[in-house]
Formats: C-alpha cells, structure tokens, sequence
C-alpha cells in the first residue's frame, strides 16, 4: 500500500499542498492558533510575543503574506490556485497571516502596476516582510466622496515639489512609516490636476493628530503638511496622473474591504448565530431558538451571508476565466458592508443588555470586543467609498444611468 | 402631535427650553467623562425636581402635580432630544408601581419624598440581560428579600427599589441586605446588578398583573424618550445635509438622500403616534394598554435603530468620531431597545394579545 501511494502520480497542486502543509507545520506555533485580532487594524501595533515576531519573519522571508505577488519583490510567486491551497492549510491549523495593512491592501498592487522598477525595488519587499507601514492620504475635509475636490498642494520646486495642506482621516497615520497621497499639482483642472506622491512621514512638516472614534479607539488622525519636501523620485506615474491611479488603488481597497480580501472577511468569524442566540434566548419545546421573530431574522441573515461567499467564489471563478473583473464585484462592497453590519447588529440584540458593555466587570470579553466591533463596523459602509457613492457607480457606470441634473 | 390642554403646551415648552438651554448634549458628555457615581447629572436632576417633573405622576394631595402620563413623556421627550442624563424616567417607573399597589402608609411615606426630588427610585425587574418578566425567582421570606437583578437602571444610586419577586413587588429601602455592583454599558448611564441578601421587603398590592401594569408604564415613559432622541438625531441629520457640501453642490440636493430623510420622516410620524397613543391609553384608564404600549414600543424600536443608524451613515466619517454627538445616538439607542423588551418582544406580546 505505502510504496502504491508514492509511486501514483502526484498533482502538482497537491505537490504543493504537501509542501505547504509541512512548512506551516515546522513555522506555524500552535500557541498562536486563532489568535488572530480581526481588530487589530484599528487598535494600532502592539509589542508582538517572540512567537508573533518569529511567525511574521518566517511568512515575510517564505513571501506568503503577499502569495501571489511576484518572487522577486519578495512576494511568494503563488498562483492563485497555489494560494488558495496555502490559505486552506492555514486555516486547516488556525494560523493566519501577520502581514497585512494598507500596504498589502492597496499601495502595493497599484505599486506593481504602476510604479517605476527602482520604486519596486524600493518598496514593494518591505511591505512583503511588514516591516514598513503606509497610511492613506486622500481624504481632506472638504473632500471625502467627492474625492476630486482636494486642495492640498505640492509645488513644483525642481527635483522636488513642497506639500502644504491638510488630510483627514488618515488610518494609522500615527503608526505609519510612510504615506501614499493624492495631491493637487494643478490648479485649474480637477481630475487631472491631481498627481500620486510619496511620502515619509518623519519629514519636517508632517504632524499627526489623532481623533477618537465612536468605539473608543483613535485609530485614525487629521494630518497637516507644512512646507514638507517630497523628492520628484517620489512620484508615482506622471504628473497629472494621480487620478487613474489613485483610482485604481481604490479598487484595490474596495475589493479587499468587501470580504474577499482581508478585515472584513474576518470580522464575519466567531460563534455562529444560532449557537448564542440558543444560550441567551433559550429554546422551545423542539429545539428551536424560542423567538421565533429573531429565528427568522438569523436565519434571513445566514443566507444573506451564503449567497454573499457564494457570489464572492463566482466572481472570483468569472474573473479568472473573463481575464477581468467580474460585473459580480461592483455590488460587493456594498453588501459585504450591510451583512457585516447587520451581524454587529444581530450580536447585540441576542445578548440583550449583556450585549451592550463598555467595560468593566460583568460582560464576556467576547461580547465587549463584538461591541467594539459593531461600532467601528458602522464605518465599513462610509470609508472607501461609501454605500451611496458605490451605488452612483454601479447605477452610472454598470446601468449606464444618468446624472442628476 | 395629541391634543394637549393648555397646562401640558406649557409644561412641554418649558421643558424643551430647559433641555436647550441647561441641559443640551454637551451636558451629557461632561457627565460621561467626569463619569460620577451615579451616572446622572445631579444638579440636573435637583432643578428638574425643582421644576415639579419629579412628582408628575404623583397627585397633588402627596406633594406631586398628578399630571399623568402624557405629561411625563411630554418632558421626558424634551429630555430625551438633549440626551440628558436623568434618573426621572426609572423614578417615574418605580413611581408607578407606588401609585397602583402601595398602601396609604407606604405612598405617605414615599411619594411626598420622591416628588419633592429627595429620593431616586429604581424599578428592578430583570435577573438575565434580556427583558424576561415571566423568568423570576426572586424570593421573600419572612419580609426579607432574596435574589440578583441585572442591570437596574439607576441601580447605582436609588433610594429606594420597586423589586420583582415569584408573588409580586416589593419596595426595598436602603442598602440593608443590598449589594450593588455598577455595570458600565456603551451609553455611559447607570445599569447595576444588585444582589439582595435578606434585604427588608414591604410588599405591594396586586400580584403579576401589577407587574404587568407597572412595565407597561416604564415601557411608554422609555417610548417618549426614545421619541426625543430620534427627533433630534433626525433634524440634526436634516440640517447637516443642507450645510455639507459635496461635488459642488449641498448633500441635501442629492435625490438619493432626499428620500431617504422622507422616509425616516414618515417613520417618525408613525412613531409620534403609537407613542402619544400609548401615554393617553394609560391615562384614560383603557383596558387595552398592554396593546397600545407593545405598539408603540415596537415601531419605537425600530424607527430609532433606523435613524439612529442612517444619523452615522449621512453624516459620513464626521459621525464617526467621538467629538460629534452621532456616536451617543447610537449606543443609547441600542440600550433603550433592548430595556423593558425589544422590538421583536414586543411584537410577538401584540400577536398573543391579538390572539393570534
Ligand atoms: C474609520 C474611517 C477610516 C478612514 N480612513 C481613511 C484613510 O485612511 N485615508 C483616507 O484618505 N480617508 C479615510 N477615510 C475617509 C473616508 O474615505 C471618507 O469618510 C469617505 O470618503 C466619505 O467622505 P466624508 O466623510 O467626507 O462624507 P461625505 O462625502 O460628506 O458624505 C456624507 C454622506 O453623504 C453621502 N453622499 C455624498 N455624496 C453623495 C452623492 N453624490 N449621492 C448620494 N449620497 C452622497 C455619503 O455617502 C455619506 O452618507 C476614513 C473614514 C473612516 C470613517
């Protein structure tokens, strides 16, 4: 039997699975299982335990934080396929991937396409290994949905331009090594005077001020440029060019918020509905959960969520086979958001008031991380472009429906 | 909007003056980050007593106006708009329970007290975290009371307790026999657990039906609250459209958020309604109040979790932050929905009721 099993022919998939099964084995420590923070995007960087810190350098050299990024900017050469397997035998063991943030999300995809190769070079392995961390520079008061509007300013100085300006709800900016920003370089036109600029955030003139949320957390900051020097080798693409790309980069962000990709997809994990609502509402004579109104509303939700992984795996399928995205993907953000919110919600309702904790004594400690979550959750359906600007866009671009005069 | 007698449209209008005027929101977050033991702004409550709203309910003869309900929900609708941080809501509820099955000694002894501001009363009913009045094992023997009670509303201050118990309710006093322990919830008032260990009991006329009786009163008094909250949030989200501007123009402008807010506008009067209709069916005496109250809790429960929602999402990244007072909407929204039975609750009580 045994000599029967090696000498059959091996798929090269499996050949793979093999291999990445035996190597999450030897660098995986179990200690760490499921102790992934769906969070921790939010909470900022915390001190990471000898084990964290050994995980993270082993998937960073492996390339497997970013599988299917290309080998030779340190990314780990997968096929999608190959990455799939890779992600089946994490979760197969519980581990997870510690690198992530707004590197891995977005900048570095559109960095692929669009940066220069000493930009690549540069930039693309430290994001692979997360040891350096980008925060996003579009937003500015005056401009959230209407993004174009932004008036932060670099002048052209020669081999440099100087930022003046300020941003708003910058994710991490107190945290972040460097920033990707749209910046305007011309003043008479909108969407073309817009251009793509790199920038370090310990530059003289770049400071920080956080801004508490509704959770609690102040993840996030108002930014103010003074009179900040960015070198012309920080540019990315054209100038004038900011908007295609900064556009692209949104994509990007769309598709890794609507749950194919990375934070939200996690913030759907946890005990399953039925299960608590059983603990806390109790159960009739059948078995059943005893409200009848919140039974139904789980159950319209739990196939909510099902017809959602299962369009995610379709466009996912048609994306491939098109060699483009799927029309499937344009309501995906949308309705990623409106589950996870309504699961927030759900979760809440079945505790009753244990469900509403702040702190303290008396609550679960799952229960006060899902409050957390279900408050920083209301923001899932307003940054990246909110509910009702993807819906323009659908309604425009895909229906091919008209402004509002 | 009910027909109010001409003593009622005074009565709201100075309450909304004062609630604009002494008690805006800005008020609440001082509470909340000076967080004081009790979880109330005490010298709110003492001018709120000044002003007569403590002894509402109670008739003149006891020290009190003896306005009735709608008169109460009136005020505490206003309250509610500014978020203000009371405990006239959980005094009314106990309040309630006083009036319908307290003897002559027992109303002689509390309402004059408690009309005059001197006492906070608390309504304890609940021992799990979610409204269940027919899962109570609360005990007395011998006059002394035994059993926990989770998240009783003012809990961490009251004077006195309107407790719930397997027989009926009964009043305890004072902290003989009471272990309190706060419980800090998401909207930053006052919700303890209390362990009674033998604690001093007096008992109160009328059994489950009294019971029934009393949270349906606390259940419309949160109603009008709840009212308050998502008229404000409503027209602070309405007026934010008309500033905000976006793609050159004002939000407000926008057919997409322009149905929207007509929606929540058409919810809102409905809601008016059933909340104003559940008030009057308890001071008229009717026989339907159950009905009426599992009504307006209900569409109450609802509407608010819709504007509540829709203040964040229309105001954008800005009623994400803590410094806007969207946030504060939201989290005691979630709160009030769930005391004294949620929307689905409520819904399935109106079904029985309707014999359904
Ligand atoms: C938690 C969080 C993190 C964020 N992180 C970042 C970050 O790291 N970097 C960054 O640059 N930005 C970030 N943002 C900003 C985010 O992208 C903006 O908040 C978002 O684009 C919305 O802009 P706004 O807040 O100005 O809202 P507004 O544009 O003022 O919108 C207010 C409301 O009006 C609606 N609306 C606007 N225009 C229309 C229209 N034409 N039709 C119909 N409805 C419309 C919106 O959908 C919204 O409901 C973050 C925001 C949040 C909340």
């Amino acid at each position: 039997m045994a000599t029967a099993e090696i000498e059959a022919p091996v798929d090269a998939l499996e050949a793979f699975r093999a291999h990445a099964r035996e190597w999450l084995g030897a660098h995986f420590p179990p200690s760490l299982k499921g102790k992934d923070n769906a969070m921790s995007a939010v909470e900022g960087p915390h001190e990471n335990t000898p084990e964290e810190a050994a995980w993270q350098q082993a998937m960073g050299e492996k390339g497997w934080g970013v599988p299917t990024w290309p080998k030779e900017y340190g990314g780990g050469g997968l096929s999608r396929d190959e990455a799939r397997v890779l992600q089946e035998e994490m979760a197969r063991i519980g581990a997870w991937n510690p690198i992530g943030g707004m590197g891995v999300m977005m900048f570095g995809p559109t960095l692929l396409e669009y940066g220069s190769e000493e930009q690549k070079r540069e930039h693309i392995p430290a994001i692979a290994k997360g040891i350096v961390r980008w925060c996003q520079g579009y937003s500015e008061p005056g401009a959230g949905s209407d993004l174009a509007s932004l008036q932060a300013f670099a002048e052209d100085r020669g081999d440099h331009y100087v930022v003046n300006g300020q941003k708003t709800w910058t994710s991490g900016g107190q945290w972040a090594d460097k920033c990707f920003m749209l910046v305007r370089t011309d003043k008479t036109r909108k969407h073309e005077g817009i251009t793509f600029l790199l920038c370090d955030m310990d530059t003289p003139g770049v400071e920080v001020k956080p801004i508490r949320l509704i959770s609690g957390s102040s993840p996030f900051c108002e930014t103010f440029f003074t009179d900040v020097k960015v070198p012309k080798a920080n540019r990315v693409g054209e100038e004038g060019q900011g908007w295609t790309i900064g556009k692209r980069l949104l994509q990007h962000e769309r598709s890794s918020l609507s749950g194919g990709g990375s934070t939200a997809g996690r913030m759907f994990s946890g005990a399953p509905l039925g299960q608590l609502a059983k603990k806390y509402v109790g159960v009739d004579e059948q078995g059943r959960i005893a409200d009848a109104d919140l039974r139904s509303r789980i159950v319209r939700h739990e196939m909510d969520l099902r017809a959602f992984m299962l369009t995610l795996r379709r466009a996912s399928a048609e994306a491939k086979s098109n060699q483009g995205p799927s029309a499937a993907t344009s309501i995906m953000k949308n309705v990623g958001a409106r589950i996870m919110q309504e699961r927030s919600e759900l979760l809440i309702e079945i505790r009753g008031l244990a469900g509403l904790g702040w702190e303290g004594e008396g609550f679960e400690e799952e229960a006060l991380k899902d409050v957390r979550t279900w408050l920083f959750g209301k923001a899932v359906s307003i940054y990246g472009g909110s509910t009702e600007i993807q819906n323009n866009v659908i309604a425009k671009r895909i229906l091919g429906m008209l402004d509002h005069q | 909007m009910a027909v109010l007698t001409e003593e009622q449209t005074m009565l709201r209008d100075m309450a909304r003056e004062w609630a604009d005027n002494e008690s805006p929101v800005t008020a609440y977050r001082k509470m909340r980050d000076a967080a004081p033991a009790e979880y109330y702004d005490a010298a709110a409550w003492r001018a709120q007593a000044e002003m007569g709203w403590a002894g509402i309910l109670i008739p003149e003869a006891q020290g009190g106006a003896g306005m009735g309900y709608l008169s109460l929900g009136l005020v505490l609708e206003q309250l509610g708009r500014n978020l203000a941080a009371t405990p006239l809501a959980a005094t009314a509820a106990a309040t309630s329970a006083l009036l319908l099955g307290g003897s002559e000694a027992q109303q002689v002894e509390w309402l004059p007290r408690i009309a005059a501001g001197d006492v906070v009363a608390a309504l304890a009913v609940d021992e799990g975290p979610r409204f269940a009045p027919d899962k109570i094992a609360t005990t007395v023997e011998g006059g002394k009371l035994s059993g926990t009670k989770e998240f009783v509303a003012e809990g961490d201050s009251a004077q006195l307790f309107v407790v719930a118990a397997t027989d009926g309710l009964y009043l305890v006093a004072g902290d003989e026999g009471v272990t309190r322990s706060p419980r800090k919830l998401t909207d930053a008032r006052s919700h303890a657990q209390l362990r009674f260990d033998g604690a001093p009991a007096g008992k109160l006329e009328g059994g489950a039906d009294l019971l029934t009786q009393v949270t349906d009163r606390a259940t419309a008094a949160l109603c009008a609250e709840m009212l308050g909250m998502a008229e404000a949030a409503f027209a602070q989200t309405n007026d934010y459209l008309k500033t905000r501007v976006q793609f050159g123009q004002v939000l407000a402008s926008f057919q997409a958020l322009q149905h929207r807010m007509a929606k929540m506008f058409t919810e809102l009067e409905l809601m008016r309604s059933v909340v104003e209709g559940a008030l009057e069916a308890i001071d008229s005496g009717r026989a339907n109040v159950s009905h009426e109250v599992s009504l307006a809790k209900a569409v109450a429960g609802e509407t608010l979790h819709l504007v509540s929602r829709e203040t964040i999402q229309l105001h954008g990244g800005i009623g994400m932050t803590d410094e806007h007072d969207a946030g504060f909407t939201l989290k005691r929204a979630r709160v009030l929905e769930a005391m004294w039975g949620n929307a689905a609750w409520h819904r399935e009580r109106f079904a029985r009721l309707c014999g359904y």
